[in-house]
């Protein structure tokens, strides 16, 4: 009998044997890219399947006799794992096709390699879902990061890309230690999952397992103050990796979290533990998207948006697991609901625009925003396709962006009144900061989408851009539709995020007998959304509004020079630029940013205006913990004086030391 | 849903469509008054869409297909957005389509199309208005938000027509929480809709405009579908006005059709006084620079902000 752990574990096992073969022939582009990556896709779109069939299912568990003797693995495939091997897959599918679209002869590493690693990537973050025990979930976390640490270097002659990547191996182990720790401090006699569910813990130990995990995993998805490697990992690694790391990979950051959180420490949560993540999560998104104003680079812009959103999905799970806390499961299951919901969002259309950067910058070879501009004209297919996910980012009706958002916003809204009134007080101050931080990301969209594939080129070689070839034409085109689809039929999707539900919180959003087009998780008479009408009824008033303005007046319609007030002697150069965009957001918020500012002087010949905006956290806290670290290894270094007699008088010391104290 | 209640439906939004280019006749006419200057026509708005749509449109040779279908979005957000609103009734089919918080998006929608679109042509007033436009939008979105919170937290629902049917059967009384969303929500609806003292709809001087560098480039059948809804705008925000604070003589239920006909001339009046005090407001106060907008509108924020802790702390 097979059961639906079985074909998961095949469609890991497929991705391995995909990276291993691309061995075979590791410079062959035509071979790797275009025939192994295009299998590699239909496994994801094979693993999605999977996972959406056994979403309902019973748990199923699985020992595999591997590892180390009398340690063997242990597998799960429950509601969480399966809703999350949905996102890999699917997300994964449509990276894997752009991604055989994407790689080209002669650009660093051999395909071959890049493509092993990239499958082991994948391959790891399977794995990391469907681990039950500490001892694989590790092995998994470890492989994972490793892999995607050498596909972030995979244009390792670059030295600032080689030191993005010592960067993000750096908290990427930090995050691991923690984890480690965590789980040392949940065991209850094992190693297994299974164990620490039954284990009896002291609030005190619970409190510091959970403290735990918020720090590893926050590591992993980029919460303050940890959040320094995204910004500089995303745009170091090629745009594929970058949609991968911040599509998928955040979100198994997530899952670690909720499955520590709601499935280990199950019935020990602590109110202030939701608390303390809702305002980590609200101060990450606002951090997030405030940075995101004052980019330049595409891509970092991208990144610090990605932190925006899971600090959305971090204040998400602190509102669950404060309702949880209160024994408010409905409420909670909103949360948790709105929380997942944004989860596959973010992987859709986050996806969606870091791979058409990739077609950007394959096109144009520029990532900056200052010397980009108008691909609109040359690059039709991939602006309007990148129009769906700047709308969805933005969250804006009737796609997926906003609807969790909106959910969010439902579960904030209809807090009864909790015992608490400190946090009666807070709830509301939290949607405050949410609404901000959901209005500002519309202003960094509208900056992103508007200098980048609007105006005029500012450069003249942008004339000569291309429009994304097939593959890639592809990929973006499953994106946007899932942008598309998840926004228009929320109801459906909820039914499915309902099994998770179920499983962790014994409640359920849906309730039978609301229509299938109407989302109305309390009352339909309270509150109500229903994005096929908005859709319906805005394109029907269009185009009737076009049809009745064509037919009754004349369609006379005469080409010209822009007017711009009469302005002659326009230049592409007197366009609002990238950093004069994010000008206004500067000034107000200038406590928020370490800024730089050269100006030029009246007598200069070739004057140059330059400003930075840099993270205080830079300053603040890694700056001091890197002297005391290496203020330490000095300290350290004194004793090593490289003389044969010192050392041997250090091991007569300490075996002297040892025999005193273990005599 | 009954066919009364799509008749009553489509009534509501024909009424919209209608009178929106009146309500800024109105306001236009009480503010020359308030100023001794001789009143323009009170149909001169409808004269102006009417000219537009019947010159040849100019569109710039560098336009993309963004620009020239935002004005048709633009106006059917604020079309659905004025079909959602309870002005004249409250049983409406299409309300449930959006509840505040989609109102809220729908609105964003239509900001966020027409700053694309000031974008594209690449011409330095047109960026520059987009960037002002999304700023000032920045922080009257969650501004606006917050009253509508305020205004949920007290129906329990995020529904317009619910709340207004909760707010209607309330005794008349000055209740704290409103009269702090209803300040902010005056300061946030003089910002969304170009008003003094955050914007100024008469006029082109370059330092200061907003909404009107935006649409620069716009001529013809384009600019008209801009001005009806701009027009349509300043409708939907008067009558979430009403709905909120002066929910009284909105008919309920979609059968009573004396109730319906009757809520009609009673919106009209809302409306003249409405438009009167936006007129005088304009009058009184001056345009700020551009960097005081923030404290404008942060102020608004923080007292809607105010309103609904005020509402759970008295429960009123």
């Amino acid at each position: 009998m097979i059961s639906s752990l079985h074909l998961v574990l095949a469609a890991i096992l497929a991705w391995l044997a995909i990276g291993v073969i691309g061995l075979a022939r590791p410079r062959n582009i035509r071979f790797v890219a275009r025939v192994l990556f295009s299998a590699s896709a239909a496994v994801g779109l094979g693993l999605a399947g999977v996972a959406l069939s056994s979403i309902g299912n019973a748990v199923q568990g699985l020992v595999l006799p591997l590892g180390l003797p009398d340690l063997p693995f242990h597998l799960r495939l429950d509601a969480l794992s399966s809703f999350f091997l949905l996102l890999l897959g699917a997300a994964s599918a449509g990276i894997s096709v752009f991604s055989a679209g994407y790689f080209r002869p002669s650009e660093g590493a051999a395909p071959g390699l890049v493509s092993l690693q990239y499958h082991t990537f994948l391959a790891a973050m399977a794995l990391v879902l469907v681990a039950d025990d500490a001892y694989l979930f590790m092995v998994a976390w470890e492989t994972m990061a490793l892999a995607s640490f050498f596909l972030v270097i995979t244009d390792h002659r670059l030295p600032e890309i080689r030191r993005a990547g010592f960067l993000y191996l750096l908290i990427a182990h930090v995050g691991a230690i923690m984890i480690l720790l965590c789980f040392g401090v949940l065991q209850g006699g094992d190693y297994t999952f299974d164990s620490m569910r039954l284990a009896n813990r002291s609030a005190a130990w619970s409190s510091v397992a959970f403290l735990l995990a918020l720090a590893g995993f926050g590591a992993k998805a980029g919460l303050l103050p940890l959040h320094v490697w995204l910004p500089e990992a995303h745009p170091a690694a090629p745009s594929p990796v970058s949609a991968l790391m911040s599509g998928v990979m955040l979100k198994t950051a997530i899952y670690g979290l909720l499955r520590v959180t709601f499935d280990l420490l199950d019935g020990q949560l602590w109110w202030w533990w939701g608390v303390l993540a809702l305002v980590l999560g609200l101060a990450t998104a606002l951090f997030g998207v405030l940075f995101a104003t004052v980019q330049t680079d595409m891509k970092r812009l991208l990144a610090y948006s990605s932190i925006e959103n899971i600090g959305i999905i971090v204040a998400g799970i602190g509102l669950a697991i404060l309702f949880r806390s209160y024994d408010k499961p409905l409420l909670a299951a909103i949360a948790l609901t709105a929380t997942l919901y944004h989860a596959l969002n973010h992987a859709f259309f986050k996806s969606l625009l870091f791979l058409a950067t990739g077609s950007v910058l394959h096109s144009t070879k520029e990532r900056s925003l200052g010397k980009l501009g108008g691909l609109i004209h040359r690059m039709p297919w991939v602006a309007w396709l990148a129009l769906a996910g700047t709308l969805a980012c933005a969250g804006l009706p009737p796609l997926n962006g906003f609807v969790s958002e909106w959910l969010l916003l439902q579960a904030f809204l209809f807090t009864p009144t909790l015992p608490q009134s400190f946090v009666n007080m807070l709830v509301p101050l939290a949607a405050a900061a949410l609404v901000l931080a959901a209005a500002l990301a519309a202003y960094v969209m509208v900056k992103f989408y508007g200098v980048v594939f609007l105006g005029r080129p500012r450069e003249p070689n942008l004339a000569y851009a291309h429009d994304a070839g097939r593959f890639e034409r592809v990929a973006l085109c499953w994106f946007a539709a899932g942008c598309l689809m998840l926004g228009l039929f929320p109801v459906q999707v909820i039914a499915l995020i309902d099994s998770v539900n179920v499983l962790l919180l014994a409640s359920q959003v849906s309730r039978p007998g609301v229509s299938w087009w109407l989302l109305a998780p309390i009352d339909a008479d309270r509150a109500s959304y229903s994005p096929v009408i908005v859709l319906v009824v805005t394109v029907v008033v269009l185009l009737l509004t076009i049809q009745i303005v064509h037919r009754h007046y004349h369609g006379r319609l005469r080409k010209g020079p822009v007017w711009d007030c009469g302005f002659p002697a326009q230049t592409p150069r007197m366009q609002d630029t990238a950093e004069g965009f994010g000008q206004p957001i500067r000034q107000i918020f200038e406590q928020f940013f370490r800024i730089e500012r050269v100006l030029p002087t009246p007598f200069d010949a070739e004057p140059r205006y330059f400003v930075k905006a840099e993270d205080h956290f830079w300053y603040w806290l890694y700056g001091p913990i890197a002297r005391a670290a290496e203020w330490a290894a000095r300290q350290i270094g004194r004793i090593q004086q490289g003389r044969i007699s010192v050392y041997l008088t250090y091991s007569f010391f300490t075996l002297l030391a040892l025999l005193y104290f273990v005599r | 849903m009954s066919a009364s209640a799509f008749l009553s439906q489509l009534l509501q939004l024909a009424i919209a469509l209608l009178l929106a280019p009146l309500l800024l006749g109105w306001v236009n006419q009480c503010r020359a008054w308030l100023q001794n200057k001789s009143a323009p026509s009170l149909l001169l708005p409808y004269r102006t869409i009417r000219k537009l749509f019947h010159k040849d449109a100019v569109v710039a040779e560098n336009a993309s297909p963004v620009f020239r279908i935002t004005p048709y979005v633009v106006f059917s957000a604020m079309a659905l957005a004025a079909a959602i609103v309870p002005s004249i009734a409250t049983d409406l089919p299409f309300a449930h389509a959006a509840d505040a918080i989609a109102l809220v998006g729908l609105f964003a929608l239509a900001r966020v199309f027409i700053a694309l679109a000031a974008m594209d042509l690449g011409t330095a007033f047109g960026s520059i208005g987009a960037r002002r436009e999304m700023f000032v939008g920045f922080l009257a979105e969650p501004a606006l938000l917050m009253v509508l919170f305020t205004a949920s937290l007290i129906s329990g629902a995020t529904l317009l027509p619910t709340i207004v049917e909760t707010l209607a059967h309330r005794d008349i009384a000055i209740y704290p929480s409103l009269a702090f969303a209803g300040v902010a929500f005056t300061m946030v609806s003089l910002a969304e809709n170009a008003r003094i003292p955050v914007d100024n709809p008469a006029t082109h001087l370059e330092l200061t405009m907003i909404h009107e560098a935006m649409i620069l480039e716009y001529s013809a059948r384009h600019l008209a579908l801009i001005e009806w809804a701009s027009a349509l705008k300043l409708f939907n925000y008067s009558c979430i006005g009403i709905a909120l604070f002066l929910p009284f003589g909105i008919a309920q239920g979609s059968t009573d059709w004396t109730a319906i006909l009757g809520a009609v001339p009673v919106l009209i009046g809302k409306l003249a006084m409405g438009g009167f005090a936006l007129a005088l407001i304009e009058t009184v106060s001056a345009k700020m620079r551009l960097f005081r907008a923030p404290e404008f509108l942060g102020t608004a924020f923080l007292l809607a902000v105010l309103a609904m802790l005020v509402n759970l702390l008295l429960g009123s």
